[in-house]
């Protein structure tokens, strides 16, 4: 009989035996018995600024490192505080276990102080979710919910415990082995669906590799790397793939989708196969649907039998853990290839030229001021393919899609999914949590930065010295651009009028960290030299940027990929490629 | 469009209906009927749904259903070989008693209550005999009626908790089955 305990020191001892080596959150008072034992325990608990900040501190530490990131709450508004990070998990499938105090299980349902039902407002946006009255049932709920949360396609799982159930005596039990009658991942792929995927390709002459977010999540890149060179078949990454394949290689084209290069949206576009690993067929990747790569038979992997043909007819389904998928490939395609290899030489010269003819670029602006791309291009140049960069959402999260070169997986985190604004700054601080001796810059923008910067607080105190680059162009620089193009110029509550307020440098120095501004091109080198240089203490630097500066290329919402702009109103030169 | 059923094995614990009726809400999936009831296990519910759809939608309908935890086996029942029941309560006027009771003995119904100028029919059946029954009945005067949602169950030797159960109570071979039976 093992000893008796509270359902709190239960909890924590179950945390501990998931191995949970850090969480995010805040006290409160339905979770306050929880908080005694975590005064014990050995799990590092960073106290944070706002539950929002807990709930992508978690994320960005498992998405920096694989592993489960886990944040803590109290009941009613702490709990509806997660919902975003939560949504934000989910959408991009990111492994992540939320605690949750609930009210006494005699007043749930009463309105009580605090209460919120937090296992119904989440329902739709969790993997799975449990609301625990019995201390005895905590060890196997916090077990399932880290089994549920890594297994299969990943995904964030909350557990809200009443408060009355972590005060009461009950014994700690945790269970060795999880039997989910409803949860079997499939992850190995069907004989057939690998026979059916090697005979297309051996058939295919303009295949190219769609690769999405779960090739990092299956941390399959290696295995990647070696089937796009058995292939020879040119390579797209998904913004949620950027690093799943490195951009320095030869068959790499770079990001489809609405920001994409023009080489790898019309690399879709023209395809006879897509060999789609992890990727969703989000709609900012298709544009519109009905026109997407309409001669393309599909082969689709995905851990997720619902994501086949949920948007695109799927010609070979494979339903797998990538990792395994593409190590049964490999030799499949081998014996494909034995009988008969196709040519595609014609169609990767078609390609490259559309890549040295099209390449990523911008323009330094006429009236003096910093080019934003050219700021994040510089750190990504300066700071190297070894350090950790996290986006907000927005222009500059496009920009450092498009302007940082990566070259390893794990390396660039953002909101691809729900697009959170305020997603850089906790995310980069659970990534450094996560990744320690690894430099971690979050690019974020005023406006995002704005939503969450209250967690440098938190890292200034807890020795996790992040680097935030602040886009500054005083403006939601997406919907503003947005609004030039589709509104007429009508810049509706778009303006920031932000000049100096907050002074984002007085704000840092104000929060404990370093504050730097720059503002001048011939600036912008040192001033990354120098936030590079500071290792002991959050950096936040004030970059003051070109308002009007616009991403290219676009796609415009809803409309075909062939409709690909390379600037406002500039198509590609079509009749001049052999396509 | 046509018209599928579905049953659903689900693991009888707090919220299941809620997370099922929310699946559906969120995808815009519009259901027909959805019953539930106990099953022979009393740790497993089983839901009938009926859907109006397209054959690739109804996919991934069970794709997305069979992602929910609680969820242990889904199957489509084969129209030809599955007896489909609903059950309806009606309450006529009695002005017309004998054609009433006309009515209730070619339906092969049942009258279950008679008294202060009401008759309360009962019936079971096909959709599509419920539906003549109430087209029979309308004339006489309906004054209220219920419906249950369809419930269905495979003719002959197939049962779908056969590969739910075990001595133990649940097994673990039925995710597989389920998931060949959707992607089938």
């Amino acid at each position: 009989m093992s000893k008796e305990m509270t359902g709190a020191a239960s909890l924590v001892k179950s945390l501990e035996a998931a191995g949970v080596d850090v969480m995010f959150g805040i006290p409160g008072g339905a979770i306050l018995p929880a908080y005694d034992p975590i005064f014990d325990s050995k799990i590092r608990h960073i106290l944070v600024r706002h539950e929002q900040g807990a709930g992508h501190a978690a994320t960005g530490y498992a998405q920096a490192t694989g592993r489960t990131g886990v944040c803590i709450a109290t009941s009613g508004p702490g709990a509806t505080n997660l919902v975003t990070p939560l949504a934000d998990a989910q959408m991009d499938s990111v492994p992540m276990v939320a605690i949750t105090g609930q009210v006494p299980s005699a007043a749930i349902g009463t309105d009580a102080f605090q209460e919120a039902d937090i296992r119904g407002v989440t329902m739709p946006i969790t993997k799975h979710n449990y609301l625990i009255t019995n201390p005895a049932d905590i060890p196997r709920a916090i077990a399932e919910a880290f089994y549920i949360a890594s297994t299969g396609r990943p995904g964030p799982v909350l557990v809200d415990i009443a408060k009355d159930a972590l005060q009461a005596m009950t014994t700690f039990d945790y269970p060795k082995n999880i039997q989910l009658a409803g949860y079997k991942p499939q992850t190995k792929p069907s004989d057939q669906s690998i026979r059916d995927a090697a005979a297309l390709i051996a058939q295919s002459s303009k295949p190219v590799f769609y690769v999405g977010g779960g090739a990092i999540k299956a941390n399959a890149h290696k295995e990647l790397m070696q089937l796009a060179e058995l292939v020879g078949a040119p390579v797209v990454t998904t913004l949620m793939a950027r690093g799943a394949f490195p951009d320095s290689h030869q068959l790499h084209l770079g990001m489809p989708g609405m920001h994409g290069t023009v080489a790898a949206v019309t690399a879709l576009q023209k395809s006879d196969l897509l060999i789609t690993l992890g990727a969703r067929f989000d709609d900012r990747v298709t544009g519109k649907l009905s026109s997407f790569a309409v001669h393309a038979k599909v082969i689709h992997a995905d851990i997720d039998p619902a994501e086949i043909g949920k948007n695109r007819f799927a010609d070979v389904p494979v339903v797998g853990d990538l990792m395994e998928t593409i190590k049964a490939l490999i030799p499949a395609v081998q014996a494909e290839f034995k009988k008969s290899k196709p040519d595609l030489t014609a169609w990767l010269r078609q390609m490259f030229s559309l890549r040295s003819t099209y390449p990523l670029g911008y323009n330094h602006p006429e009236d003096g001021s910093v080019s934003p791309q050219y700021v994040i291009e510089r750190i990504g140049a300066i700071t190297g393919p070894d350090a950790i960069y996290v986006a907000g959402v927005g222009q500059h999260q496009m920009w450092a899609s498009q302007f940082v070169r990566y070259e390893k997986p794990r390396t660039w985190l953002n909101s691809g999914g729900l697009g959170t604004m305020g997603y850089a700054v906790p995310a980069a601080m659970g990534a450094k949590v996560g990744a320690p001796d690894t430099t971690v810059w979050a690019i974020d923008g005023d406006g995002c930065f704005q939503m969450t910067n209250q967690e440098l607080t938190t890292c200034a105190l807890n020795n996790i010295p992040i680097k935030v680059a602040i886009i500054n162009n005083e403006s939601l620089g997406m919907v503003r651009q947005w609004q030039t193009m589709f509104y007429e110029g009508r810049y509706s509550n778009t303006s920031l009028h932000s000049k100096r307020i907050p002074d984002f440098v007085k704000l840092a120095e104000a929060m404990g960290c370093v504050g730097l501004r720059c503002d001048r091109t011939e600036d912008v080198d040192a001033t990354i030299k120098k936030a590079n240089s500071i290792n002991d203490q959050p950096v936040i630097v004030d970059f003051s940027v070109f308002r009007d500066a616009m991403v290219w290329p676009m796609v415009a919402a809803g409309t075909s990929n062939d409709e690909i702009m390379i600037a406002r109103g500039l198509a590609p030169d079509w009749d001049s490629q052999e396509l | 469009m046509s018209q599928h059923t579905l049953a659903v094995l689900v693991e009888n614990s707090p919220g299941v209906l809620a997370r099922v009726a929310s699946l559906f809400s969120r995808r815009a999936y519009n259901i027909d009927s959805l019953a539930v009831g106990p099953t022979e296990d009393p740790n497993i519910s089983r839901m009938t749904i009926v859907l109006n759809l397209e054959g690739h939608v109804l996919d991934q309908v069970m794709a997305q259903l069979y992602k929910l935890v609680n969820v242990i086996a889904i199957s489509e029942m084969p129209a030809q070989s599955t007896v489909h029941r609903e059950l309806l309560l009606v309450k006529v006027s009695a002005q017309q008693s004998a054609k009433v009771h006309e009515i209730v003995e070619s339906f092969e119904a049942k009258i279950v209550d008679e008294q202060g100028g009401t008759i309360t029919i009962e019936a079971t059946g096909e959709t599509a005999h419920i539906e003549s029954l109430l087209q029979a009945l309308t004339p006489l005067g309906i004054k209220e009626l219920v419906q249950s949602g369809l419930v269905a169950l495979e003719r002959g030797e197939a049962a779908l908790s056969d590969r739910t159960l075990s001595a133990q109570g649940i097994s673990t071979t039925h995710a597989l089955n389920a998931q060949a039976d959707y992607q089938n």
